[in-house]
């Protein structure tokens, strides 16, 4: 019988020949992504229990960046609760204000992802780092104490769903509309407990950062992973990244594998999608809601604040004006530079938009574009549910930054097909 | 007396559990005070230790929070009832110790103020309001051995 990517990784890191979905494993783990919300937590569930000590200074990772730069006092604690810990415990990769960025952009962008690896985080959005060929997934602090202190955990090995990517993706249309497709398809819940393993010829013509922005919403859909077979897309970019350059483990799932569901998504005939609120799930095309009023447009977060992202907005407001707050946030120090080199910035001072540091700011409802009472936000974020950006009476509307561009401009939710 | 405190809805989300404006503390008693704000501003005044919060499918699904858990844990909820749980929530649960069972069509076995009894290893819950008890399959060995042991972490101490 064979085996997909996912169960060969989670296989490998549980000194098993192989597994099969429903097992429980111990597994080895290779990655930790550690941030400012869900990290501190876990550093004093471990020192109360006796249990203050890291299995490996140099495998975990740690980027404070929900509330960075710190928004209160409280949030200001816990910064310092997470940077003592760092300094004590040398940790390798810490990366301070000034380098910290929005984890799912940072991690792969300086290099800490490698395809075959078993990587957890302290955030629901770990699953990005699927899209190079890793199992990645994300865990609530007592699991990330767990982690941080003897470097294994258990898991489930989950059932796997396959997404085949098919055609071009039209004109104005981008990866995060084929994941809000895919969304609306299943649901939620639809791919609740399994693994969501995508191919297909479409992946061929989108970069490692439109990829990310696939799998990056595993988990809107119930997703324990989002995953993705390596190729030289991948290789090129990690050629270029990678902090450890020994080799790597190119895992592919077999012809026989076993797959709970297989869908077909037909790229060609998609349409830029917006979820309307209160679901990801509730995916409309843009045709459909064209012209509802928007009060603010927000481009940036893990799911779309990396560079390509940038562009493909200051592509839309270049030489045209927004007509409604709109919020530009680079998602690390090193794409602030990119942009800033290429003017972007620029494009977006003209266009009126205002420009923030690195952060996940008000993609939770942290800071930095908070909505009022009966506002509503056109984002290029992964969450739309009651609340989330603000006011509980607020919404959200999910969308691909050309569609957010497009909308900052007219104010109301806009298909970007017209200004490319 | 266990109070049932139902929500006849799917998907109650972690933002509805525990708001992100709340989570620069992770202070149990600070996050209880706001559990499931955004969904019922009134719950922390009705609960009673013991109670239980009653749901549809797919609670606690969105961010890896265990925030969430904590607040409702903190709100001093013995349990969550619902149809289906979200991954993450489900198991940070576990980890935490806090007691969560999955019956199917829950709200409709149980109105809101119905008054529950519970037996988590035994795998049956009794609906004294109406005189009915449903049985649902129990936590795996393995999840209710963390659960007596108050939690992930104090399993470890010889690893």
């Amino acid at each position: 019988m064979g085996m997909t990517i996912t169960e060969k990784i989670l296989a490998a890191h549980s000194g098993r020949d192989a597994v099969r979905p429903g097992e429980l494993i111990d597994a080895r783990l290779d990655v930790i992504m550690c941030h400012d919300v869900t990290t501190p937590p876990a550093i004093s569930m471990l020192a109360a229990k006796g249990l203050d000590r890291v299995f490996d200074a140099e495998k975990i990772v740690v980027t404070p960046d929900h509330f960075q730069p710190a928004k209160d006092i409280a949030s200001a604690e816990l910064h310092k609760r997470l940077d003592r810990w760092c300094k004590k415990h040398r940790i390798k990769h810490y990366y301070p204000l000034g380098r910290s960025g929005v984890c799912h952009a940072l991690l792969p962008e300086q290099g800490h992802i490698r395809p075959g690896e078993l990587i957890i985080g302290g955030d629901s959005h770990t699953c990005t780092y699927g899209a190079f060929g890793a199992f990645s997934t994300g865990v609530g602090s007592t699991d990330l104490a767990a982690g941080i202190a003897i470097g294994r955990l258990w898991f489930k090995v989950p059932e796997s769903m396959k997404f085949v990517l098919k055609g071009k993706l039209p004109h104005g249309v981008y990866s995060k509309d084929v994941i809000l497709e895919i969304i609306r398809r299943i649901g939620t819940d639809g791919a609740r407990y399994r693994a969501m393993e995508f191919v297909g010829d479409t992946l061929a013509d989108m970069s490692m950062e439109a990829r990310m922005t696939i799998t990056n919403m595993a988990i809107e859909a119930g997703g324990k992973n989002g995953i993705m077979p390596v190729d030289d897309i991948t290789r090129d970019y990690l050629d270029a990244r990678l902090k450890n350059k020994s080799g790597y483990t190119e895992y592919e799932s077999d012809a026989d594998a076993e797959y709970i569901q297989v869908d077909e998504v037909d790229c060609l005939a998609l349409a830029p999608m917006v979820a309307m609120p209160h679901l990801p799930s509730n995916g409309r095309p843009i045709d459909q809601v064209a012209g509802l009023a928007m009060d603010q447009a927000y481009i940036g977060s893990c799911t779309n604040g990396r560079i390509e992202d940038l562009r493909i907005a200051a592509k839309i407001l270049h030489g045209r004006k927004v007509t409604i707050r709109t919020i530009i946030v680079p998602a690390t120090p090193a794409i602030w530079k990119q942009a800033a080199d290429e003017k972007l910035f620029d494009v977006f001072y003209d266009a009126g938009c205002v420009i923030s540091a690195p952060t996940c700011g008000a993609c939770l409802g942290g800071f930095m574009g908070i909505l009022a009472e009966d506002e509503k936000c056109v984002s290029t974020t992964n969450r739309n549910f009651v609340g989330r950006m603000g006011h509980p009476a607020s919404e959200v509307y999910l969308a691909s930054p050309a569609t957010a561009a497009a909308s900052s401009v007219e104010g109301k939710l806009a298909d970007p097909r017209k200004y490319l | 007396m266990t109070k049932a405190h139902v929500y006849p809805r799917d998907h109650i989300n972690t933002d509805e559990i525990i708001p992100a404006r709340y989570l620069n503390t992770d202070d149990q008693a600070e996050l209880a005070s706001h559990c499931l704000e955004d969904l019922d501003a009134n719950f922390v005044r009705k609960v009673a230790p013991g109670d239980l919060i009653v749901a549809g499918e797919d609670f606690g699904c969105g961010s890896s929070r265990e925030h969430a858990v904590w607040a409702i844990r903190g709100a001093k909820v013995a349990a969550v009832i619902a149809d289906s749980f979200a991954r993450i929530f489900y198991r940070n649960a576990i980890n935490c110790g806090f007691l969560v069972v999955e019956l199917a069509k829950a709200a409709e076995k149980i109105s809101d103020g119905d008054e529950l009894e519970l037996d988590a290893a035994g795998g049956t819950l009794r609906n004294r309001t109406r005189g009915e008890t449903h049985a649902f399959t129990p936590l795996p060995d393995f999840a209710l051995k963390i659960i007596e042991a108050g939690g992930l972490l104090n399993t470890l101490g010889n690893q």
